[in-house]
């Protein structure tokens, strides 16, 4: 597959699930604003800071409020990240390789970038309650994942989908975890104390982890949520599952390359087995917060190996000089 | 439910394609007309707005250059189709087939012997003098003499509906895409009439561009990309879909290099040889190294490639010399030349601004006549007499005085008209019809085309870039 296109078809998933999970993040929120007792600071801070835009947020507005947060996750052109700007990109990126696509993610593409523009169109940051809309936006980019699912054949292309998908859910699960922890737990011995149970279901919604996360423990305990998010095998936004998807997918991409392995598999060979081989209560331990941080800066190493590997065409070219293969 | 009336529908002055004189519907439209008469203007007004919608969703958007009212249009198609009556194809069929044989012969003669410019049927300077013809291509010899493999003729009606070529497109020009897209619609539109009326399909297009681009080398599989200039193009979308369409691989100018003058796609395992580019970026622009220096699109060493025969480029570059407004007007002579035929369809009456006789014609008629740049296209540059102010007029004189050679004029001819839904009414608008042509082991016209119609009543001007809009075209297989 052509480097260019698989970078695009890479980013058009990082993008769309970046989206999927901002709607989701302001439904959760919403909720939670509802029920929260009206002493409490909001939540609308923490939701930015999760995002990593804090700074672009502050430059732009004196103030934290409702309205304001919608508009800049959700529309505002000025955030890169925002929902307009994430389906404004996946579109144009679908648009450049339409032919390694089906028709019908190409014409769901389309319709929620209709949907985004009615979006803005409209104002929706200045609605009482936005949630019906951004439902809508969350289940355009969850019926786009089944028609990828559904259509796609399992070629180069859907890997290098599922790469991006895996590894942008990775990088929110522990944003989200990341953010909520450090306001709800900031001291590993607080660790078993009576815990906020409004505040811990909506973290656990935020990842769309609520019901599975209850079906397996029946009562909500931090060691235990953490220990989902993180290292659980099975539910597929936890961290680690994220990272054996990818992983098996990058595997798959890079056999019958070379008998080494290829700086992708390594650093996401070693992060995924850091992660296998360690246990929620050695993280709590020495410290949520750094494990975290740590693991941020490591998945950003292997997307710049994933770019450098088998996106860069000037680093391709260059190869080609000595060793690089024709097939 | 009431019947479509149509009493009031205007018909004089013009060559209309489903109403006669005496008013009465022609005959090849009248199991179409049945069908909307049960319809009912109402739904059809439905119908329309569902294809809005349809389109919007598919995605099916062009550029448009200069417009800052964001970048992306719709081109409208009118859901009210253009039918053909097979009669008229065959005219069309066999005219073009001989206009397209001997426009190649042409191309393949004036860069390699140039006999017919030694035998003056041709002016020398005139061929020569031309910003299309590329002195590079001197003496090339593309596989099976093919030149221009894949074209699209420009063809309008006058006042007695007798066909007349336009233009000649050989520079693979755009639209076969809608005309694919639009018939998939319509199909949803009036699924019973397809059934009766027997209309020709177009979905073999696809298949037979990819046969004819496999028949150009002797290797198999083939390898193919179509090159784009990318996502920005005025066509992109008919990149993207003619690549999808034929198992292309979609490629811009970043994405190939040249090696030892083989050409390689970069692709995530390695570099993989290309055999035969479609190529949708123009000829000035495919090679920096051999034309347009300053050229981002292109791929350095391609036409190098190309010359040893490593890589077939579709259209061959070169080809645009042949639909140079002012070569125009020789083809009925180019024809005879080559042939020993007389044209099938007629051409348009052109004056040659480069010829002072003519020039001096053009200058005192400019108000009634069409004046058009000679190596332009779209729609751009050009002026109709008839609807513009002495003021342009004047700025065109000028213009045609100080660079005689890239202006012809010809007379306005007032295009034939279909019956077209605005603003919930059926209206007459103008159309003209751009058939498409496949070169490879022979000439092949698919039966369909795109209509393009104009949609501001009155208006002359079809180019998608102007205003205009599309229709479906329905060739019928036999006399209904």
């Amino acid at each position: 597959m052509l480097s260019r296109v698989a970078n695009a078809i890479y980013w058009m998933n990082r993008y769309i699930e970046r989206a999927e999970n901002y709607a989701r993040f302001f439904d959760v929120n919403f909720n939670l604003s509802l029920e929260l007792p009206p002493n409490v600071s909001n939540q609308w801070k923490p939701l930015v800071v999760t995002t990593g835009d804090w700074k672009l947020y502050e430059k732009y507005n004196k103030n934290i409020e409702k309205e304001a947060v919608i508009y800049f996750m959700g529309f505002d052109p000025n955030n890169p990240n925002s929902i307009y700007n994430c389906i404004f990109n996946a579109r144009e990126n679908a648009r450049s390789i339409r032919p390694e696509i089906t028709k019908e993610i190409w014409a769901q593409v389309n319709n929620l970038y209709l949907l985004v523009k009615e979006g803005f169109k409209k104002k929706l940051w200045e609605m009482k309650d936005p949630r019906a809309y951004f439902t809508q936006v969350k289940e355009g980019c969850q019926m786009l994942y089944g028609i990828f699912d559904a259509t796609l054949s399992r070629n180069d292309g859907w890997h290098f989908s599922k790469i991006g998908r895996m590894i942008e859910r990775a990088d929110k699960t522990s944003r989200v975890l990341d953010v909520k922890y450090h306001i709800l737990l900031p001291k590993p011995e607080a660790v078993g104390s009576p815990i906020d149970l409004i505040q811990w279901s909506a973290l656990l919604k935020s990842a769309s982890a609520y019901d599975m996360y209850l079906k397996k423990y029946g009562k909500l305990t931090t060691m235990e949520i953490s220990n989902f998010l993180i290292l659980d095998t099975f539910f597929p936004r936890s961290i680690l599952h994220c990272l054996i998807q990818a992983e098996e997918s990058i595997n798959i991409i890079s056999a019958n390359l070379d008998r080494n392995l290829n700086e992708v598999q390594k650093q996401l060979g070693m992060l995924r087995s850091q992660l296998a081989y360690t246990n929620i209560e050695d993280i709590i331990s020495s410290g949520l917060h750094e494990f975290l941080d740590n693991f941020q800066l490591k998945l950003n190493n292997v997307s710049v190996a994933i770019f450098e590997t088998f996106f860069s065409i000037e680093k391709i070219k260059s190869q080609s000089e000595s060793s690089f293969k024709f097939i | 439910m009431a019947k479509i009336d149509l009493s009031q529908y205007e018909t004089s002055g013009y060559f209309d394609e489903m109403i006669g004189k005496d008013g009465q519907v022609k005959s090849h439209y009248k199991l179409f007309k049945d069908r909307i008469d049960k319809i009912g203007l109402k739904k059809l007004n439905d119908l329309q707005y569902s294809t809005d919608r349809a389109q919007l969703s598919l995605g099916m958007t062009f550029n448009v250059y200069n417009d800052t009212q964001g970048v992306e249009r719709i081109l409208h198609l009118d859901i009210i189709p253009r039918i053909i009556s097979s009669d008229d194809w065959d005219i069309i069929d066999r005219g073009l087939t001989q206009r397209i044989t001997a426009l190649n012969l042409f191309l393949d003669d004036i860069y390699n012997e140039q006999k017919i410019l030694n035998d003056k049927i041709v002016p020398k300077e005139l061929v020569l003098s031309s910003s299309t013809f590329l002195k590079q291509c001197i003496g090339l010899k593309p596989p099976k003499n093919v030149w221009c493999h894949i074209s699209g003729t420009d063809l309008i009606r006058g006042d007695d509906g007798q066909f007349f070529v336009l233009e000649d497109n050989l520079r693979c020009p755009s639209g076969v895409s809608y005309m694919l897209e639009n018939r998939e619609i319509l199909k949803r539109t009036f699924p019973e009439i397809f059934e009766k009326l027997d209309v020709r399909p177009v979905y073999g297009y696809a298949l037979q561009l990819r046969e004819m681009l496999e028949s150009l080398v002797k290797v198999y599989p083939v390898s193919i990309a179509v090159l784009t200039p990318g996502i920005y193009n005025s066509a992109y979308f008919e990149h993207s879909y003619l690549a999808q369409q034929i198992g292309a691989e979609l490629v811009e100018g970043q994405d190939l290099y040249v090696k030892d003058d083989f050409v390689y796609m970069i692709t995530t395992k390695g570099l993989q040889r290309i055999d035969v580019i479609y190529r949708r970026v123009d000829d000035d622009f495919i090679d920096p190294l051999v034309f347009n220096k300053n050229s981002l699109l292109g791929t350095p060493g391609l036409f190098s490639a190309y010359k040893k025969g490593n890589v077939v480029l579709v259209n061959a570059p070169g080809t645009g010399v042949a639909d140079d407004k002012a070569v125009y007007a020789y083809v009925p002579k180019i024809i005879k030349y080559y042939l020993n035929e007389d044209p099938i369809i007629q051409n348009v009456k052109t004056y040659i601004c480069a010829e002072k006789q003519d020039l001096k014609y053009v200058i005192e008629n400019i108000g009634k006549l069409v004046v058009k740049k000679t190596d332009a296209s779209g729609g751009y540059g050009m002026l109709i007499g008839t609807k513009s102010t002495k003021a342009t007029q004047q700025e065109f004189i000028l213009k045609i005085k100080k660079d005689p050679r890239n202006y012809i004029a010809q007379p306005t001819i007032n295009l034939s008209r279909v019956p077209t839904l605005s603003d919930c009414k059926i209206e007459g608008r103008h159309v003209d019809l751009r058939p498409y042509i496949l070169y490879g082991r022979e000439v092949k016209i698919i039966p369909g085309a795109l209509t393009r119609v104009a949609l501001k009543k009155n208006s002359l001007v079809v180019n998608s870039s102007q205003g205009g809009g599309s229709k479906d075209t329905w060739v019928l297989r036999k006399n209904n």
